[in-house]
């Protein structure tokens, strides 16, 4: 596969922000690892998930928070670049949407690209931006859609956990696909061998 | 490829990083006149903060007002997130019931004044139901009842330079908000909660309510309020107490 210099610097952009945006929300999930529905939702008051996980109350969101909130500028910011010079490049088109015969990708791969780049990712800004609430008194649709505060939180939980499920797929594929040959694709852009693109 | 070429790139690319670097420049000296950069703007995660916060200034320009409840979404649980001040004059002040307490104003104001809860009270009421979130994730909905901060800053006359409003509490927090949150009409100076005085752990005799940010930057158990222009010269330079515990100054999200 002969990925572009633009596919390859936002890969492994949005690569390390996801790291970077899974491990610093796990650091505020623990702060208070209860999930709600509806607006509010608050130890005391009954709860849709309770994690099995414990309650860390000794200021982990903070820098969890702080790291978060960079990382996902990263993301939102390269995930733009991604999207628009994609556009333009028509590599969407090519290889998800209208792909050439024989296609890149098989039909279970395109799905499931698509739904990552232009449903996962855009609900997990969604949401994110749907527990504010300096940006939802301003857009206070992106919150009562949601049917509140508390269902954004676990949306938004519940999104990332599909998305972490997704990376986990999507590395042993390539692994099993070849790893050094892919990743270095992935990395210089060069061409994986025949037989691997077969596998 | 040519010398000539290869000397004209490099001036190229060198005008073109030094009007790079000069509109940098340029952008952060607006940026910081027209109040975009927060006062922890530092190091790594600052990039990330000035971005939200100048973001924010911009998206809330026109003075958005954070959603509003009815009635019956008021929730029947409100947590408190730990126990009233222990020092000895906040305990003696709540024996008395506050009646000697005093919310004491300085800095950029042309009246520094000192107001008694039956001062702040004969003001004007207003009253609002909103979402209170922890930053930790709970969330509960109540009514606040209290007069809107710029109502108080226009009354001892804020000084146009103003540019932070500073908050000092009995447990020794400090917080400050800038003039967009402070003229803000939910921005309140809250004296009671659901109908009855503002509990003890929820911050009596009086709190600021800021609905368009997370629950830590409503300041509890309020003491005085300080008008100024600059942070810089205050504690540690980072708007509040909040970046010492390793929170953001900003909290709208």
């Amino acid at each position: 596969m002969r990925h572009s210099a633009l596919v390859r610097a936002t890969h492994w952009l949005t690569a390390a922000s996801f790291i970077a945006l899974v491990v610093s929300g796990v650091a505020i999930l623990l702060a208070h690892p209860r999930l709600y529905w509806g607006e509010t939702g608050a130890v005391g008051t009954p709860s849709l998930i309770d994690l099995p996980l414990p309650f860390m109350l000794t200021g982990q969101s903070g820098w969890g928070r702080y790291l978060h909130f960079l990382s996902a500028w990263i993301a939102v910011l390269t995930g733009t670049v991604y999207v628009l010079g994609g556009l333009r490049a028509n590599h969407f088109g090519q290889d998800l949407f209208r792909p050439a015969h024989p296609a890149k990708y098989n039909v279970m791969q395109r799905i499931t690209y698509a739904a990552v780049v232009f449903g996962l990712f855009p609900l997990m800004i969604w949401t994110g931006l749907a527990m504010s609430p300096a940006v939802t008194s301003v857009l206070p649709m992106l919150v009562t859609f949601m049917g509140g505060q508390q269902s954004a939180r676990t949306v938004h939980f519940i999104v990332a956990t599909v998305l972490v499920l997704f990376v986990v797929g999507h590395v042993a594929m390539v692994a099993f696909a070849g790893f050094r040959r892919h990743v270095g694709a992935m990395i210089l852009g060069g061409e994986p061998s025949a037989s691997e693109v077969q596998t | 490829m040519s010398r000539l070429i290869t000397r004209r790139k490099v001036i190229t690319t060198a005008l073109t990083a030094l009007g790079g670097a000069s509109g940098l420049a340029v952008a952060a000296r607006l940026a910081d006149r027209y109040g975009l950069i927060p006062p922890d703007h530092g190091g790594l995660y600052g990039a990330g903060e000035t971005l939200t916060y100048a973001s924010h200034r911009l998206l809330t320009a026109r003075g958005s007002l954070a959603r509003e409840f009815s009635r019956d979404h008021i929730s029947k649980v409100a947590p408190v997130n730990g126990p009233p001040p222990t020092a000895f004059d906040y305990q003696q002040l709540l024996r008395r019931g506050f009646t000697n307490w005093g919310l004491e104003i300085d800095g950029l104001v042309a009246r520094p004044s000192s107001l008694s809860l039956a001062d702040l009270r004969g003001f004007p009421v207003s009253r609002q139901i909103t979402h209170q979130a922890c930053e930790e994730g709970w969330s509960f909905i109540a009514e606040w009842i209290g007069v809107p901060l710029g109502y108080v800053l226009n009354l001892v006359g804020a000084s146009p330079n103003a540019r932070y409003v500073v908050f000092y509490a009995y447990d020794d927090d400090w917080e400050s908000i800038d003039m967009a949150d402070a003229m803000h009409p939910q921005t309140l100076l809250a004296y009671g909660m659901n109908g009855s005085e503002l509990p003890a752990g929820h911050g009596a005799p009086l709190r600021l309510r800021l609905p368009r940010q997370l629950g830590y930057k409503s300041i509890k158990y309020l003491a005085q309020i300080s008008v100024v222009d600059s942070l810089k010269d205050i504690g540690d330079g980072s708007g509040s107490s909040a970046p010492g515990y390793g929170y953001s100054w900003y909290a709208g999200i």
